[in-house]
């Protein structure tokens, strides 16, 4: 099946300039995304992984941020890296729908929860559909239903604070779908929250997912949730995407050895008990003045010393999965890579 | 929220009952009597004394003026033959009141406005400008600004006029000097406030919806830093009803202000208190007034107090 392919990020490269010289957060970030599927992009904190999603958006302020050269995102086929910031109106919530990850600091406290999500849909614009009041209140008040959220008269003119942190994320989920977006940026949209909030908030995510086709971006350090959501995953490190795969490539075919180390760090109930929870030892690479090699070179116990000198090119693992490593190349030592997943997937 | 306001209003009968038992023994202890030095015969003086009740002891004196200040009776005044303080306080206060609102309009509005383009364009001649504006106004003393603006509009450009309250071309001057300072603190605190709230994570998402510039600035950003503004308000009220007592006496306005300063002066017991109970209601009053709009503006101040 021929799946229509609706983001297309090639090059991608971010930068701030700040007094301290140019962080560049995202380096040379490859990726696709097409209709309909979930895409996880996973990583600790610092790796990029809010830039490269801010920046599919334009969000991230410019100056001092900016766009490297050869940076190119197409979403449909039309270029977003050269889209003024008119331009740029008609996309933001309608195409492409933004959850932020703290749902406490993202609501506007002064203004009622039925404005907040209909503001969407207001204006005049070329390529909006230009709804009366009476329109606007019913469509924000399907979309209230539709995520869950009951007593939708009474919640339509409440205040953010009168919510519950689930409910106010409901709410920010409601503002992103209300437009009717073929692309959802869900930044790690549960981490502020508890855990049980957490899985119905995944959940309503998923079923929103299957009603209405809507492609997702999940940001997450959290593989677990991965698994529940996702089909294709991106491991990104050190503003580089290392490896990239379907769920089950990622989990039982890991190739880098930093996915490897997050493997490893998961806390879980199902597998050996003796087995210490490992660590990554270090600390991510300064990206002032990213390194020559590759990122994880200085955190990586395999690390060889082409690792240090060139960075390593992408290797294809299989169909869709890719890691970039210098332990593919055929000259490397073969190394067995060691997850208990991993093990868990060949009984 | 009528709650809130009841007691709001309980607490400030007590402050205003504490108010007048100080100022009541303060006055009492200054040195002198209100009438020494006066060429009168000891007669005479006794019965102005038994007249204002000096005989009767100071407890006694205390009850009396408690009593009749229940009744809405301020007294009479020692100095002005026949003059009873209410009517002094209502022949005055008019001007006072005009002069304070035209002040507390203009500094406020245009502490807001000047605070909001200076926040907007941060960095820029247009931001320099406001901070300098700012900076005059905080360090410039009333009295000085007074002088200096009827200098130049009233003498050196000759547009408006130096004295007098008759019309509203006389107003502007006066009102501009006790304002002055309030327009600087309000719009220093704007500019601060403004920029603080544009960091807010709700901003990134009006932006993510598609908002523009203008629609974030008007419905998010303002509406969010205008609430520190509207706390100082109350602390405003007082410092521009104090400015005014300078500003009259230079643009010789016929306000309290005059009134007040020769009361300590002469030793009028019954005007200075009666004054003073009567700036210090009309001060809590507005201060309740602030703390009423401000759950108007802050809906989370309204749950709280409701609860």
């Amino acid at each position: 099946m021929k799946r229509e392919k609706i983001l297309e990020v090639k090059d991608l490269e971010f930068s701030f300039r700040t007094y301290g010289g140019v962080v560049k957060s995202v380096r040379n970030v490859s990726f696709d995304i097409y209709a309909g599927e979930t895409v996880g992009i996973v990583g600790e904190s610092g790796c990029g992984k809010s830039v490269t999603a801010q920046s599919i958006l334009k969000l991230n302020p410019e100056p001092p941020g900016f766009f490297g050269e050869k940076s190119s995102i197409k979403f449909k086929g039309s270029e977003i890296v050269t889209k003024t910031e008119k331009e740029m109106r008609v996309i933001r919530g309608k195409d492409i729908g933004f959850i932020f990850q703290d749902p406490m600091t993202s609501l506007n406290p002064t203004m009622r929860i039925g404005r907040q999500i209909g503001e969407v849909l207001k204006g005049r614009m070329e390529g909006r559909e230009n709804l009366s009041r009476a329109q606007i209140k019913e469509r924000v008040l399907e979309i209230l239903k539709m995520v869950g959220i009951t007593d939708v008269e009474k919640r339509y003119k409440q205040y953010p604070y009168e919510l519950s942190g689930g409910m106010k994320q409901r709410v920010m989920i409601a503002i992103a779908l209300v437009g009717n977006p073929s692309l959802i940026i869900a930044d790690e949209p549960t981490t502020s929250l508890d855990v049980t909030i957490e899985a119905q908030i995944l959940e309503l995510l998923k079923d929103l997912q299957e009603r209405f086709h809507t492609a997702i971006i999940f940001i997450t350090h959290d593989l677990g949730v991965i698994a529940k959501l996702c089909d294709r995953v991106m491991v990104m490190y050190g503003g580089k995407i290392v490896e990239k795969g379907s769920v089950e490539d990622i989990y039982y075919q890991t190739r880098h050895p930093y996915t490897v180390g997050l493997m490893n760090s998961i806390a879980r109930l199902d597998l050996d008990k003796s087995v210490d929870l490992k660590p990554i030892e270090g600390t991510p690479p300064d990206l002032f003045s990213p390194p020559v090699g590759c990122p994880f070179a200085m955190r990586c116990e395999h690390a060889m010393k082409i690792c240090y000198r060139k960075l390593p090119d992408y290797f294809d693992i299989s169909d869709g999965h890719q890691c970039m490593c210098w332990l593919q190349d055929e000259r490397a030592p073969r190394i067995k890579l060691h997850t208990q997943l991993m093990d868990k997937g060949e009984e | 929220m009528a709650k809130y306001i009841l007691k709001r209003v309980l607490i400030s009968i007590v402050t205003l009952w504490v108010l007048v038992t100080v100022v009541f023994i303060l006055v009492r202890c200054m040195p002198g009597e209100p009438f020494q030095g006066e060429k009168m015969t000891p007669e005479i003086k006794a019965n102005l004394e038994a007249y204002y009740g000096f005989d009767k002891s100071l407890p006694e004196q205390y009850i009396m003026y408690v009593r009749n200040l229940l009744s809405g009776d301020f007294g009479y005044s020692m100095k002005y033959l026949n003059q009873s303080v209410n009517k002094i306080i209502a022949q005055s206060f008019p001007y006072s009141f005009d002069l304070g609102i035209r002040a507390i309009v203009f500094s406020v509005s245009f502490g807001i406005i000047f605070g909001i383009i200076a926040a907007l364009n941060r960095g820029k001649k247009l931001d320099y400008l406001c901070v300098v504006i700012a900076i005059l106004g905080t360090s410039i003393p009333d009295f000085i600004m007074g002088a200096i603006l009827q200098y130049l509009f009233g003498i050196k450009w000759g547009l408006l006029p130096v004295a007098q309250y008759l019309g509203f071309r006389y107003t502007i001057l006066p009102a501009v000097g006790v304002g002055f300072y309030t327009l600087a603190m309000v719009s220093r605190l704007m500019r601060a406030s403004m920029l603080e709230v544009v960091q807010q994570d709700y901003i990134k998402t009006a932006k993510a919806k598609g908002l523009s510039k203008a629609e974030i600035v008007c419905s998010h950003q303002i509406r969010n830093a205008i609430t520190p503004v509207v706390t100082v308000l109350g602390p405003v009220v007082a410092s521009i009803l104090c400015g005014t007592f300078v500003i009259e006496s230079i643009f010789a306005i016929p306000g309290m202000g005059k009134y007040y300063v020769e009361s300590v002066q002469n030793l009028d017991y019954s005007l200075v208190l009666g004054m003073t109970v009567f700036y210090g209601s009309f001060l809590i009053l507005s201060n309740l007034v602030v703390d009423i709009l401000y759950g108007v503006i802050d809906p989370r101040i309204r749950l709280q107090e409701s609860r």
